[in-house]
């Protein structure tokens, strides 16, 4: 038991640990940098989809461009999830409500 | 340090769903652990997605000024559903579990220590 | 014995169209304003669900059964692969992409252009978009509901058998 916990906090605290120190690392709320900083980013695939998505898709919500037409198949991934988990439940409950 | 605190956010969040995860022996408590920690990731994905004075990447009655990305926000939509669906595969196997072992205990149920 | 007093039922009544109405309205627009398919079945789902709440579970397993669920969730499946697949059946310069947006800019169903920066509203557009809403919005109601009714009417069973 006690050795279990030990175990535990062991885990926890490296884990926690890693966390903290890993946040210190990346880009400041909401700041992107300018060119030089340590954290520069340049989110060029998202001004992309900014700037063309209405042409492209003739959306004018980008989000929804990206879930449907970009990222289709994360979609159809996540729709698999979906009638997985709606089949998995009805399998398990179906015996149960007999 | 202001600037980090959407970040202790996600990592207060992550480190309670862990601390359930690991140190409790209510399979509840552990599901409860597991949606903390979804929490906590779908919350990182927005926070690494927003630009300061940023609007919603939506043209529709915009006013106008830059835009935060759109694919953080769309993966995060794609996982709070997946989120939602395993969320309820996980209650109905608990329930399976408690009619079969009338317990629920995980170590009780993987046969452990009783102590 | 099946579901809560008449208050209850009765706020739900009122209630239930409107909550309708708010989530088909977030799926039916869901490429011009927040929302989407997901969110818009999120709602409509919940309502469902406070139709279980307030009638019971056994109440509503005899309007609606987990099968015709089924079937109905199969259906937004299938037809968001079909919506897929229309890239590789209708050509454009010979040649076929999954998962491409045929009727955007075209003069079909859902084919008007817009420009860029434009910030007015006009519902005849993004080519397949919205029919891929309302076919995953489909399928996120009928997921859900099925989701919570088959989890009540089990539970109620199981207290109803006293083990």
């Amino acid at each position: 038991m006690t050795m279990r916990n030990a175990a535990g906090v062991i885990f926890f605290a490296i884990v926690a640990v890693f966390f903290i120190f890993s946040i210190l690392s990346l880009h400041p709320f909401g700041d992107f940098g300018e060119e030089g900083d340590k954290y520069y980013l340049e989110p060029k695939m998202d001004d992309y989809i900014i700037d063309n998505a209405q042409n492209e898709t003739g959306a004018n919500n980008a989000v929804t461009s990206v879930v449907f037409d970009y990222r289709g198949f994360d979609t159809l991934g996540e729709a698999t999830v979906l009638f997985t988990a709606v089949a998995g439940v009805i399998l398990i409950f179906r015996r149960l409500g007999k | 340090m202001a600037f980090y605190v959407p970040y202790i956010a996600v990592v207060a969040l992550i480190l309670i769903g862990l601390y359930a995860v690991v140190f409790k022996r209510n399979l509840i408590k552990i599901v409860i652990g597991i949606t903390f920690i979804e929490c906590g990731v779908n919350l990182f994905l927005i926070t690494l997605g927003y630009r300061e004075k940023s609007i919603a990447p939506i043209y529709t009655s915009s006013p106008g000024g830059i835009m935060s990305l759109p694919v953080p926000q769309a993966l995060t939509l794609t996982s709070i559903v997946i989120g939602v669906a395993v969320l309820a595969l996980m209650l109905s196997l608990v329930v399976h579990i408690y009619r079969h072992y009338k317990t629920l205990d995980a170590r009780k149920i993987i046969g452990g220590d009783e102590e | 014995m099946s579901g809560m007093s008449k208050i209850v039922k009765t706020i739900t009544s009122i209630a239930f169209p409107f909550v309708m109405i708010y989530g088909l309205y977030v799926i039916l627009h869901g490429h011009l304003t927040p929302g989407g398919g997901f969110q818009g079945g999120a709602v409509v789902a919940s309502a469902c669900a406070m139709i279980v709440v307030a009638f019971g579970s056994i109440w509503t397993m005899k309007k609606i059964k987990e099968n015709q669920l089924s079937i109905l969730e199969s259906i937004g499946a299938i037809g968001f692969i079909v919506f897929a697949f229309l890239g590789l059946i209708i050509l454009f310069d010979n040649s076929g992409i999954f998962f491409k947006n045929v009727f955007a800019n075209s003069v079909y169903l859902f084919g008007q252009s817009v420009e860029y920066a434009s910030t007015t509203a006009n519902i005849n557009t993004a080519g397949t978009l919205p029919l891929m809403n309302i076919a995953v919005g489909l399928k996120v109601i009928a997921g859900l509901f099925v989701i919570v009714l088959v989890m009540a009417y089990a539970s109620n069973k199981i207290k109803e058998r006293g083990d």
